[in-house]
């Protein structure tokens, strides 16, 4: 069965980028533009792993993790966050929110797929 | 690849826009806004270019935008304070960054030394990180790869050996690394021998399902090395115990553990509970814990968040919108041209058959007209944007120029919201670009004279636009010292523009400004000059069917006020037969209409002759000469003058046989099949069908004015 990934990120290029490199793989892959929708998204979908961006307007990737860790069927979730920054506070504040792990921009397709089905099954 | 240069497509896209938003921040930081959310809107959009242009291997851009960043996120941080001089370098950087983008997408290749100072300015601002910054290899990479590279061996050997311990910790699990997958993709590198240590394990009475207990031995033999071992404990590792040993040694499985050679040995259950039920247990447990109104709060709040924040421009114009190719939409616009057209036909024909007693076909006729001008009002609206792109482009104008002459000077933008058809915003970029120019290098004082006048060194340009009786009015004003009409005087007669005898009103002196030829400037700076004077700025407002005039206040400024039309696709125009032809006169220059009475026209001679018009007297214009339509004269007496506005203010009669009509007319343009035709701006089709050409009035009034004037300018000694 294939992977569902939801990938929440502002920058339509960066949600081409995941998408063409998941679907290459056989994953399906649903879109979001911030947390906010990202939520509201989740509602209607169930993705075996979330990929999002930390830094979006209205509600960034701590808030949307966060967030999502509230909903019970999701506690469990995979999710990764999509960053270029390298710093270790960030990482550790994701963490401290309830992120999985973490996908360094800009991504290898094959390093992004080892990941995924690293984190999810 | 086709789908990597879409994607290309998109990023470059998405960069206009992120430099749009990165300009617009950096002014209100400018203003002296220095909240979070401005801040962090600016931080983002640096953050986003770099991203993409690091997906897309552009180093040069991303080498810049990762200094750029690093600035922002010390101010976004509270580090560096964002003081005059570094939102300066800000806006500096910002054009950079720009320019660096349309190289990359114009695919050429970028000279680093192009960029190479403000980077280092930039590294410098950034103080403490500098050198950290230098060497960062913002590639990031977790773990140290170097490892690997140096015991090279190993690779070598396809047997190598690896004992890890293995304890996850109850956060890990929690934040959704599930041990049996990690476990799995162990397996993935080669063949693992697993056991399992429950000496953590309380009675069963003790126990808690949320917690994570267990912990595993695992000998691994691979041939991928340290770094794919690693790699699997890549996001528990500072979190659960991880030890990772390489004793080189084959391992031996112990009795009583298990061997694990396939994924099915996995789940097979042992003495110990499976792992996937230590995860459900959990979530169930969760489950429980968490009712149903958590899930609403977490997802209401986020609705309650997004409603809070709809009057944020940015964020609610990403999902309000959708985008259409152009082409599309002037498709769909000449379309309804054709309909507007086609209606007008048909009413006009059943108009003719039907005369009375048909009242359902004429009041059906009404309504398809009001919803023909509807549909036209509404496809309109598509192509007419906001203003906003254009201003901001003037920002970075203003600074260069400023820069350049070493003038303070800021930039006030007002009506940027006000909507005006994409072509014509278009088009006035250049024209803008100039009058902006303009307005610093010669509008504007210098300092020391500024200074010296009482006012304050920092010279302001306002910018605005407002929509004005169904046009577009935008005014350039600046607050410098005003025209200096007697120099202009000066200059105008010495290149003999203006008889020495002349006497002008101050705004007859104040057009002199847009007479080709024309230039105040002691020496053509570099700055304004560049062989372009205001003359080309009202030739192009023209040819949008705009108007630009001019005041000035000595001591306190100059104001440039253009008029444009709000669309570039129809017109309102009266309806005049000249000689059998039909012709459209624009509304918008259309002064008054009037029967010449005999004893009013003044004969000039050469065939010329100027018509009295109350205390004015006008030239007189025979159209139908004018245009060759016909070889003698009209008798002006039974004919219809229509007085018509030129740019520069002075007046003109138009001579022609009757008024027919006055109506709005869809504008289709000429000049592409047949060139430029000089007095004709563009054509139309009329109600009837019939083909009629729209009277360009400036190049009319001007050819008449051009053969009054050749033999006054050839013996004031010419240009």
């Amino acid at each position: 069965m294939s992977l569902t990934v939801l990938t929440v990120d502002d920058s339509r290029t960066m949600r081409d980028m995941l998408r063409m490199a998941l679907n290459a793989a056989g994953m399906l892959v649903h879109q979001a533009e911030d947390g906010v929708h990202g939520l509201e998204v989740l509602s209607t979908c169930a993705p075996d792993c979330i990929i999002t961006d930390l830094n979006m307007p209205r509600m960034d990737g701590f808030g949307f993790i966060e967030a999502v860790r509230k909903i019970p069927q999701y506690q469990l979730l995979p999710i990764l966050i999509l960053t270029t920054e390298s710093d270790a506070e960030r990482k550790a504040k994701a963490r401290s929110v309830g992120a999985t792990g973490w996908i360094t921009k800009p991504f290898e397709p094959e390093k992004l797929i080892s990941v995924v089905r690293r984190v999810a099954s | 690849m086709d789908q990597m240069a879409s994607i290309r497509q998109t990023f470059f896209q998405e960069c206009e826009e992120q430099l749009q938003a990165l300009e617009e921040g950096l002014m209100e930081m400018d203003g002296g806004d220095h909240s979070s959310e401005v801040v962090n809107s600016v931080f983002r959009a640096v953050h986003s270019i770099k991203g993409g242009a690091g997906a897309f291997k552009l180093s040069e851009l991303v080498e810049f935008a990762h200094a750029f960043e690093t600035v922002l996120d010390e101010i976004r941080s509270g580090k560096l304070s964002a003081s005059h001089d570094i939102t300066k370098l800000l806006l500096k950087s910002a054009d950079q960054l720009s320019d660096l983008v349309a190289t990359c997408r114009d695919g050429a290749s970028i000279n680093p030394a192009s960029y190479r100072q403000l980077l280092d300015e930039l590294k410098q601002a950034n103080g403490s990180s500098a050198g950290q910054a230098e060497d960062e290899n913002w590639d990031d990479i977790d773990f140290t790869p170097m490892t690997i590279d140096i015991g090279t061996p190993v690779d070598a050997d396809p047997g190598q050996s690896f004992q890890i311990y293995f304890k996850p910790s109850t956060g890990a699990v929690q934040a959704g690394n599930e041990p049996i997958l990690i476990l799995r993709s162990l397996l993935e590198l080669g063949q693992t021998v697993v056991s399992c240590e429950f000496s953590d394990l309380p009675p069963l009475a003790e126990l808690k399902v949320d917690e994570a207990l267990l912990g595993f031995n695992i000998s691994l033999r691979t041939e991928r090395g340290l770094a794919a071992v690693r790699e699997c404990f890549e996001f528990v590792e500072d979190s659960c115990v991880v030890r990772i040993e390489e004793p080189g040694a084959t391992p031996t499985p112990e009795a009583g553990n298990v061997t694990v050679t396939a994924p099915v040995a996995l789940e097979t259950p042992t003495e110990l509970p499976p792992m996937p039920k230590f995860a459900e247990a959990i979530a169930a447990k969760a489950e429980a814990a968490a009712a149903e109104p958590v899930v609403l709060t977490a997802i209401e709040g986020g609705k309650a968040d997004a409603q809070q924040q709809k009057q944020d421009k940015s964020a609610s114009s990403a999902s309000a919108t959708i985008r259409v190719e152009l082409d599309r939409v002037d498709r769909l616009i000449n379309l309804v041209g054709e309909l507007v057209i086609n209606q007008a036909i048909l009413a006009q024909s059943v108009g003719q058959v039907i005369t009375s007693g048909a009242s359902d076909v004429n009041s059906g006729l009404e309504e398809l007209e009001r919803l023909t001008r509807d549909i036209q009002d509404s496809v309109m609206a598509i192509r007419a944007q906001p203003v906003k792109s254009l201003f901001q482009r003037m920002g970075r104008i203003v600074r260069e120029v400023a820069d350049a002459t070493g003038k303070i000077v800021r930039l006030r933008t007002e009506g940027e919201t006000t909507e005006v058809d994409k072509t014509v915003i278009e088009s006035l970029a250049d024209p803008l670009t100039h009058m902006i120019r303009n307005a610093v290098d010669h509008g504007l004082e210098t300092t020391e004279d500024r200074l010296r006048a009482g006012k304050s060194e920092e010279g302001t340009v306002r910018l605005s636009a407002a929509h004005q009786s169904g046009r577009v009015v935008i005014t350039v004003a600046d607050d410098g010292g005003g025209i200096n009409r007697a120099k202009v005087l000066e200059t105008a007669r010495r290149k003999g523009l203006v008889p020495s005898g002349a006497q002008l009103s101050e705004t007859e002196i104040d057009n002199l400004l847009f007479l080709p030829g024309f230039s105040t400037a002691a020496e053509v700076s570099s700055i304004s000059g560049r062989g372009v004077g205001m003359d080309v700025v009202r030739r192009s407002i023209q040819a949008l069917g705009g108007r630009i005039s001019i005041s000035s206040k000595p001591g306190s400024g100059t104001v440039f006020t253009l008029s444009l039309p709000l669309t570039l696709a129809v017109l309102d125009g009266v309806v005049v037969s000249v000689a059998d032809d039909v012709f459209i006169v624009p509304l918008t220059s259309v002064v008054e209409t009037l029967q010449p009475e005999v004893n009013n026209i003044l004969p000039l001679g050469q065939g010329h002759s100027a018509l009295r018009i109350r205390e004015w007297i006008v030239p007189l214009i025979d159209v139908g000469m004018a245009l060759g339509a016909r070889k003698t004269p009209i008798d002006p007496a039974n004919s219809v003058a229509i007085l018509v506005d030129t740019e520069d203010r002075s007046r003109c009669a138009l001579l022609v046989d009757r008024i027919d009509d006055q109506r709005q007319v869809v504008i289709k343009s000429i000049e592409r099949n047949y060139g430029e035709i000089p007095g004709i701006a563009a054509a139309t089709i009329l109600g009837n069908g019939r083909v009629a050409m729209i009277l360009d009035v400036e190049t009319i009034t001007e050819g008449n004015q051009k053969s009054f004037e050749a033999p006054k300018r050839a013996s004031a000694g010419g240009r």
